[in-house]
Formats: structure tokens, C-alpha cells, sequence
């Protein structure tokens, strides 16, 4: 193997899982520190950085840092492997992040100035939702006149509108709704685009399109203009919810789909009176779209989940909902052919079941429509009715319009909406300037030494043993009767602490000097995980199993030194790096290195426009 | 030296040996030394070595004198029997615990200043008595505890930290015990797990006395320019007559060699040390010959490391003594005194 080039910025970057997973990459370690420091202030505004809404997202963000995480990956399974003993576990990542936005004091003096001075450019945006709210933030403060368009009274989109009060409540939306219409942004409340053409006209240097994907999916089967009366698609109710339209609901509740929504609306449904709520998928359960921790929330609210059924038809008496016939399948997965391993759902041949309920809410998908752009106005969509964008710069075809968020590429989540609005500012920034949007600079990495005193580091390189700490949840009792009480508590002090230290500070790099290097072992000896070896050099595949311990986890990169003197190389895996940092306090001359890695990504802004410097390969 | 304990999670794929533990439980204390110290590397040699020869802890007794070496059973087998004794006192120690116990699994840690200074008399008389055991001497010309001044194995000529050229004859240990009687005879370099591992699971397979001297470099005071038991000067001179392979039994050989590559010997307790040939005229069976290819290769100034000597049929102490299979500790009172009837007959035999 090639020497490892430490100095391209994706190398270490990939090695915080957690950042590397995060569409915005936030940078956790960096901030769970400063939660454990007890600088909340400082962790709330690292995340406001890099995702602009930490106090919403610390309560709603599909996490996709926490997968990744290598916590889960170097805890030993619990013994006896009991069901419901504390499994290997990530960091509570998302969970911090709220701790960061409960704790904090007032930060607002740290916000943007709002420029005295604008340079004179107008953007548009459709929708104010996450990603339009993420475009004005980073464009705002750079001089930009933003105008944000909404169908609702309150800017927010479907962060406001979808997510039910008891996992998100009003204050936190309104406060970091509030900080971005406070940069001096325009917004046009209950104003909706019609017409893109109109829009157009108006004389907008770019329009940034983020009206999300509106369209709730329904569900053509016998029964269902009927019963229509007591048939809901899902998203439309609980924004009806939301606002308030609706207060009420039967007692006996079904809810079509295993997604995010259908768990709300089931959860939702539980609080305005349903009291035999239950939700029906299709698939499996194991591969229903809803995030674990959502369907454990539901099934701990009392709302049964049945899986491997297909609605058939609804059943009612004169217009009257009497319940949901049934098919039963199974899944089957084609054992060749072109599509290999792909699930099929089979019916059973059992007999149809049937459900009796009095509402039904559906919520099996959302779909992106845009009945507002004309056709002819120079934006090329697709056979499937999505728009054409460029997946880095989110360009439409008309060069001064972009898309981002659900809008983009079909339904995804707030954090991905937030990483789009980032790009799409940065692509608006550089086109409004007259650069080329496709030019655009790497991020920003620094490395710094950790290195405190002979055996000190200005991080806690302990690794603590503890398990995950749950959550605490207001009683059900409460939680139910009253759908704006907030389920989760959140993490008190205290236990933010131990959670937090259960980090391993993946951000804190070992970086290795070949020319420093004696090649006494003391590394290998002490690493606890087995991660280092010296060996002679080859091919990657062999390499892998050639290591002190073998390397099986492909998706994790070896560091590889240049040739020592021995002839051998350095190895190293990064799969299990406790990132304790005892090589380095092992290693008599400084070889090793713990140096914290510190990644900014660019923004819009002067940051963004070329500079683009020719990068050589950093030497090890 | 690391200030935290070594954390207690480990490679998702570490394994479970026979007797149900994993390599981290033959782990000690977190050790003390200085960073980059060679003794460091020689514990967790130890502890591969006695994890892959599947010893249940609590069979080991780990003995030691004094001095940075004599400080390592503290670092390895943390569930075994320790005894830090005296300075050079180790050999004596452990001679009378093995009198006690012969049932035990005998390490002696020492150091060069610890078996080469203060206690070279005990040292040549463990050698002699054929103590089953094995005896380490992690080597690196200096007293490190002292802040490095020559000790005496260090080469004549080699030159201290501080820039004093050392003029006095070294003491060569491995030649010392190969005269002494000493029964396996092996020199290695912490440097060198490989060579090393497979040395020591012999050394602990061999029932009787077997030593094994290991250059391990201080690298606080003896690894500069100039000292011939620094990392850099060993492996310049590192003559390897042979590699060993470690076989519990003769069943377990699972590579095969071409004839008059290797050479097989069988021990007493049903243990195959193979060894494949580096130097073809080598002959680690010949004590005489091992004498003279070692002083030869010396005079050259190269290193010769490997399995030197072994004996395989070797006799240990309680074979000299011709004492009971039953450890002493275990002999109850009516058989340690048989009363006035025995006393009479073996009286009367005498008269």
C-alpha cells in the first residue's frame, strides 16, 4: 500500500464516523466535549455552525451520526446476551445535542451581526422550511436581501407543521426559527408560489426552491372514496393536528405504513382520544423505514405494530368505516437472477384478516409536487416528475435556480434539508459573484497537538466503561392526556456528563512520524484494541489479514506508514481506535501523536470563492 | 510509562484460549517503566507465550530480584504467584520455593546488573543445580534505575550516554550458563516477538533449567550512537542460527519441511521444538560445538541469537535429589514424620 496522505481532508475526517455520517458534518466529539465541559454555550453554537437548528434536532434528527458510531463497535456484548440487557450501544449523540440547546444562556449576542451594508443581491426562497431556513441563514449574513415564501403563517415548514408537540415543542421551533428571520431576512408569510414564472419575473438574482415533498401517497383500494370521510393521508392530518384544525379522534384508530409519520400519527391518534390505536405495515418489521428508537416510543405508548399485512380493501356500511380487510405475506428473496437478494412479498394463502376501526390514517409515503412550475420555464424534470439537479451544487437546469431539501430528491430528513441548504447557499453565493458553482474549495482541516505535558492531553483520554443512559420520559399518564406535554425530559446535568464521556474522541487523531520511529513495539504492546502492527508491506486485502488483528471491517481505511527502517511498514486499522492516545504516551519519541482534527466546511461567503490552492500530499 | 490503566475493552475478534481466557487476562498491572522501554515488550511476549501454552494462571510463580527488570512481573500474569526478593536473590528464592512445589510453573525475571553483578553466584548455582524453571534476564548493559552506568554485560568498547567508553571485559551469560549445566540455552531481542514468543513457550516446555538471555534496549540511557545493545545496533548484529517453532505435541506439527531444513526435538513433556536452520552447520544439540560458535561469532562482534543448546533428555533438580512426585507442600505430617518404627529401621540399616 501507498503511504496514507493524512493531509487530504477526507482521510481523518473519515475516521470520525459520527461527522463523516452527518449530512452537515457537525462536528460531535468536538461538541460533546464542550457539553461535558459544561460550555454549553460554546456546544450550542458549534452546532449551530454546521446544522443551524440543534434544539430541533436535538429532539428530531434521524441521527444517522449514531449508526456510525465506533462506540457501538468496541463495547463487549452484554453478557449472557439477555434481550434488553444494554446491547452495544452508540453515544446518545442526538440526546447531547439537546442538552447542548436546553442548557445553554442567551446566545443571540453571538449570533450574525446583520450586515449594515447589503450587497445589493436578492434570493428567493419557496417554502421556509429547513433547507430555505439554512440557505438565508448563511446568506444573510453575507450581504444578501432574502425572501422567504410560506403557504403558513409561521416559518418552519414541515418542522412546524409535521412534527407532533410532544416531540418537538412550539418555543424551541419558534426561538431557532427566530434567530434566522432575525439576520434580516424577509418573510413573506402565508404568501404561496403559484407560479415559478411569476417568481421569475420578479428579478431575483437566484431562487432557491425548498417547498419539501407536500404530497402525502394514498392508498387506491375498494372502499376508499366511500369511506373518505373517515380516511386521512397521514402528513395532512397532523398538520392539521399542528394547527389546531383538528382535536379529536375515534377510538378505534388504524394507521397504514411503518415510516417516521405513520409512528406520529399513531402516537398522535393515542392523544386525542384514540384508544385502540394500532399501526399496520406491509414489510416486515424489521424493514420498516421508522427509526427503532420511533417504534419502540410507539410500542411503549401501548400501539401494537403488526407487520406482513397488505391492505386490501376498506370495509364499511354505508359510507360508514367498519375496518380494513387484510392479505397476509410473507417475504421471499429471489435466490438468482438479475435482482439477486431482492425481497418479494408473497401472499401466505392464509385467509384475509380484517381490522375493525372507525378512522384510518394513511401515511405509506410522501411524494414531491410542483403543479407551480410551469413547464416551459426552462426547469428540466424527470420521468419521475423530479426535477433535474446537479447532486453537489443543486443546480436546476435554469442556472439561477436550486433546489434542495425533500424538494430535491424525494423525502429525507431535517438534517439532510440543513446540509443541502448549505451547499445550495454556497452554489447561490458563488454564482452570484460570477464564479463557476462547480469550482468549489475543499473544507478547511486542522491538526493540532493534544499534548499537555508528559503524560497529559487536553482531552480526557480515559475511556469510560459506562453504558448508554436512557433518556428519561415524563409518565404516560401525563404524556397522554395532553398532546402538547413533551414525552422525553431530556438529560439532566449529570448524566449529560457520564453520557458524554462515554465519547471516544474519534476527532483526537493518532498521527504517526515514520522518520521518529525506533520500531520498539511499545505502541503495539499497549494498544488495548490491537489496532497496531508492523509488518512488511503488500497489497491491502493481504494486508488486512496480516495485521496483529485482522483489519474485516473494509468500510474503516488503514493508516499506512512509508518504510521504516526495518524494511517493514507501520499498519494501522482504524476500525476500533479507542483513540485513547496510550500509544502516544507509550511511544519514547514521539512518533505517535494525538492531534485533534478540526474540520470547517465551507459556507457561503468569501470562504467559498476561489482561492483553491494546489495541495501536495503530506509526507508521514 | 502510561499514567492510565490499559482500557478494558479489546478487539471485537480477541480470542478465548483452551482454559477459557483471553490473551488480556494474562495482562498485569500497567507498567511503570519508561516509554519505549524493551522490558515492556518482553511481558507481553510472557504473556503471549503462557496465553498460547493455554496456562491457567494460578499454575504460574513469578519470581524476580530487584531492578527495572525485576519490577516487570508486576506488568504480566497479574492472577499468578509473585515473589519480588532480595537483589541477586532471586535464584535462591526460587529454588526453595520449587523445593516446595514442584508442581508450579517457575518464571525468574532478572536483569543483567540483578544475574551479572549482585548475583552471579546465585545465578551459576541455579544453572547448576538444573532448577526447573525459566530464567529471563532482560539485558541492556546498563543500570537503568541508577541512571546509566555501565553494567556488566556491557561490551568492551561500547560507550555510555555520556560519552565513557566502557573498558572492562563483559560477562557473557549465555556462555556462563551453557558451562554451568544449564539445559536450554537461548538469547533473543525484545525487538523480535517473533523470534521471541516461540522461545520462551520452549523454555517454559523444558523441564529443567533453561535460560534465556534477552537484549532489550534502555532506551532511557543505552540507545544512542555507540552502545552495542541499542535497538539500532542489535538488529545490524543480529545473527539468528536458527528459528524456533513451538509444537505442544508431536500430532499438532502442521507444516511440513524439507528433510535437513529442520531439525526436531522432542522434550519430556511431549513438546516438539522444531527448529528451521538459518546457519545449516549449526548443531544446537552440541554443547561444545554451541561454546565455540558463540566465542567465535562474538569475536566478530555479531549477536548470535536463537535456540543455541538444548538438552533433551535433561534432568532436573528433584531428578538430582531423587525426591517423592509429591510436592513437599502437600506432604502431611505422618508422612513427613513416620514415626519411631522408621527411625528404627533406617538406624538400623545404617549400623
Amino acid at each position: 500500500m501507498k503511504p496514507t496522505d493524512i493531509g487530504a481532508p477526507d482521510y481523518f475526517h473519515k475516521v470520525v464516523d459520527c461527522q463523516w455520517a452527518c449530512p452537515a458534518h457537525t462536528p460531535v466529539p468536538e461538541y460533546i466535549r464542550l457539553i461535558a465541559a459544561g460550555r454549553y454555550d460554546d456546544a450550542y453554537m458549534v452546532n449551530w455552525q454546521s446544522n443551524v437548528f440543534p434544539g430541533i434536532l436535538g429532539r428530531t434528527c434521524d441521527r444517522p451520526c449514531e449508526p456510525a458510531c465506533r462506540r457501538s463497535r468496541v463495547e463487549d456484548a452484554p453478557a449472557g446476551g439477555a434481550p434488553g440487557a444494554a446491547a452495544k450501544e452508540p453515544v446518545a449523540i442526538c440526546r447531547l445535542k439537546r442538552v447542548a440547546a436546553d442548557n445553554k444562556a442567551d446566545i443571540r449576542a453571538r449570533l450574525p451581526a446583520v450586515p449594515k451594508k447589503k450587497n445589493g443581491k436578492r434570493v428567493a426562497c419557496v417554502g421556509a422550511g429547513p433547507a430555505s431556513l439554512t440557505v438565508a441563514r448563511d446568506l444573510a449574513p453575507n450581504g444578501y436581501h432574502v425572501v422567504l415564501y410560506d403557504g403558513d403563517l409561521k416559518a418552519g415548514g414541515m418542522i412546524r407543521s409535521q412534527i407532533p408537540r410532544f416531540r418537538l415543542p412550539e418555543e424551541v421551533i419558534d426561538e431557532e426559527v427566530g434567530y434566522i428571520l432575525g439576520l434580516g431576512v424577509e418573510f413573506r408569510a402565508g404568501k404561496r408560489v403559484d407560479s415559478m414564472k411569476a417568481l421569475l419575473a420578479e428579478g431575483y438574482d437566484a431562487v432557491f426552491v425548498g417547498s419539501g415533498a407536500p404530497r402525502g401517497r394514498d392508498l387506491d383500494i375498494p372502499g376508499r372514496k366511500e369511506a373518505a370521510k373517515h380516511i386521512h393521508i397521514g402528513i395532512d392530518w397532523l398538520s392539521s393536528v399542528s394547527f389546531g384544525h383538528v382535536t379529536k379522534v375515534s377510538k378505534r384508530v388504524i394507521v397504514l405504513g411503518g415510516g417516521n409519520t405513520a409512528m406520529d400519527c399513531c402516537r398522535t391518534s393515542r392523544r386525542l382520544g384514540g384508544e385502540d390505536v394500532k399501526a399496520i405495515v406491509r414489510s416486515g418489521f424489521e424493514e420498516m423505514k421508522a427509526s427503532p428508537w420511533e417504534k419502540e416510543d410507539a410500542m411503549h405508548e401501548g400501539i401494537p405494530i403488526l407487520n406482513y399485512l397488505v391492505p386490501k380493501e376498506f370495509t364499511h356500511v354505508k359510507g360508514k368505516l367498519t375496518g380494513i380487510t387484510f392479505e397476509k405475506v410473507a417475504a421471499q428473496y429471489d435466490a438468482d437472477g438479475p435482482n439477486r437478494g431482492r425481497r418479494r412479498l408473497m401472499p401466505t394463502g392464509e385467509p384475509d384478516q380484517h381490522f375493525e376501526c372507525d378512522e384510518v390514517l394513511v401515511a405509506v409515503g410522501q411524494e414531491n409536487a410542483f403543479p407551480w412550475i410551469e413547464k416551459d420555464c426552462g426547469i428540466a424534470f424527470d420521468q419521475w416528475g423530479m426535477p433535474v439537479v446537479d447532486k453537489i451544487t443543486l443546480q436546476s437546469t435554469l442556472p439561477r435556480v436550486y433546489f434542495g431539501g425533500d424538494a430535491a430528491f424525494g423525502p429525507k430528513n431535517i438534517i439532510w434539508a440543513v446540509a443541502h441548504g448549505h451547499e445550495a447557499a454556497v452554489s447561490i453565493d458563488k454564482f452570484c459573484q460570477g464564479e463557476d458553482v462547480a469550482k468549489r474549495p475543499p473544507p478547511m482541516v486542522h491538526l493540532l497537538s493534544q499534548k499537555m505535558g508528559i503524560h497529559e492531553w487536553s482531552y480526557d483520554n480515559e475511556v469510560a466503561l459506562d453504558r448508554r443512559y436512557k433518556v428519561p420520559w415524563r409518565d404516560p399518564s401525563q404524556t397522554l392526556k395532553n398532546i402538547k406535554v413533551e414525552v422525553e425530559i431530556g438529560f439532566d446535568r449529570a448524566t449529560a456528563f457520564k453520557e458524554a464521556e462515554r465519547c471516544l474522541n474519534c476527532d483526537v487523531q493518532t498521527v504517526f512520524t515514520t522518520t521518529k520511529c525506533i520500531e520498539c513495539d511499545a505502541c503495539v504492546d499497549i494498544c488495548p484494541m490491537d489496532c497496531i502492527s508492523f509488518t512488511v508491506n503488500g497489497e491491502e486485502a493481504d494486508l488486512r489479514t496480516r495485521l496483529n488483528a485482522p483489519a474485516q471491517n473494509l468500510t474503516q481505511d488503514l493508516y499506512v506508514s512509508s518504510t521504516l527502517k526495518t524494511g517493514r511498514i507501520m499498519a494501522k486499522d482504524e476500525d476500533v481506535c479507542l483513540h485513547c492516545g496510550l500509544c502516544a504516551e507509550r511511544c519514547p519519541t514521539g512518533a505517535w501523536d494525538m492531534q485533534k482534527f478540526l474540520l470547517q466546511m465551507t459556507h457561503a461567503g468569501p470562504g467559498c470563492r476561489s482561492r483553491a490552492p494546489k495541495r501536495e500530499p503530506v509526507a508521514v | 510509562m502510561t499514567y492510565l490503566t490499559k482500557p478494558k475493552l479489546h478487539h471485537p475478534t480477541l480470542q478465548k484460549n483452551k482454559v477459557g481466557y483471553t490473551r488480556r487476562d494474562y495482562e498485569g498491572k500497567i507498567s511503570t517503566l519508561c516509554a519505549g522501554c524493551g522490558h515492556d515488550s518482553i511481558s507481553a511476549s510472557i504473556i503471549q507465550a503462557c496465553w498460547e501454552l493455554d496456562i491457567q494462571p494460578h499454575r504460574v510463580a513469578k519470581l524476580s530480584g530487584i531492578g527495572c527488570s525485576s519490577k516487570t512481573p508486576d506488568y504480566f500474569l497479574g492472577n499468578s504467584h509473585g515473589f519480588n526478593s532480595v537483589h541477586g536473590r532471586m535464584p535462591s528464592v526460587l529454588t526453595g520455593a520449587n523445593l516446595a512445589n514442584r508442581e508450579l510453573i517457575y518464571l525468574g525475571v532478572s536483569g543483567d546488573g540483578d544475574s551479572a553483578s549482585i548475583g552471579i553466584g546465585q545465578f551459576a548455582h541455579i544453572m547448576r543445580r538444573g532448577v526447573n524453571l525459566t530464567y529471563i534476564l532482560e539485558n541492556n548493559g546498563v543500570y537503568g534505575l541508577t541512571k546509566g552506568q555501565f553494567s556488566a554485560t556491557a561490551d568492551a568498547g561500547s560507550k555510555s550516554k555520556r560519552g565513557v567508553v566502557n573498558r572492562d571485559a563483559p560477562v557473557d551469560t549465555v556462555s556462563l550458563a551453557l558451562q554451568l549445566g544449564a539445559t536450554y540455552v537461548a538469547r533473543s531481542f525484545s525487538g523480535d516477538k517473533k523470534q521471541l514468543v516461540p522461545l520462551i513457550k520452549g523454555a517454559i516446555a523444558h523441564q529443567g533449567a533453561a535460560f534465556i538471555d534477552i537484549v532489550s534496549p534502555c532506551v532511557a540511557f543505552n540507545n544512542h550512537e555507540g552502545s552495542t545493545k541499542s535497538y539500532d545496533y542489535v538488529r545490524e548484529h543480529n545473527d539468528s542460527v536458527n528459528r524456533l517453532d513451538f509444537w505442544p505435541t508431536r500430532d499438532a506439527i502442521s507444516i511440513d519441511y524439507q528433510a535437513g531444513a529442520v531439525i526436531d526435538v522432542a522434550q519430556h513433556d511431549g513438546s516438539v521444538l522444531r527448529l528451521r536452520k538459518i546457519h545449516p552447520e549449526y548443531d544446537p544439540l552440541d554443547r561444545v560445538k554451541a561454546l565455540n560458535y558463540i566465542a567465535e561469532h562474538q569475536a566478530k562482534g555479531e549477536l548470535v541469537t536463537g535456540l543455541l543448546y538444548v538438552h533433551p533428555d535433561a534432568e532436573d533438580l528433584h531428578a538430582h535429589l531423587n525426591t517423592v512426585d509429591t510436592p513437599f507442600n502437600q506432604l502431611n505430617a505422618r508422612e513427613l514424620c513416620p514415626g519411631a518404627a522408621a527411625l528404627a529401621k533406617i538406624n538400623a540399616a545404617l549400623r
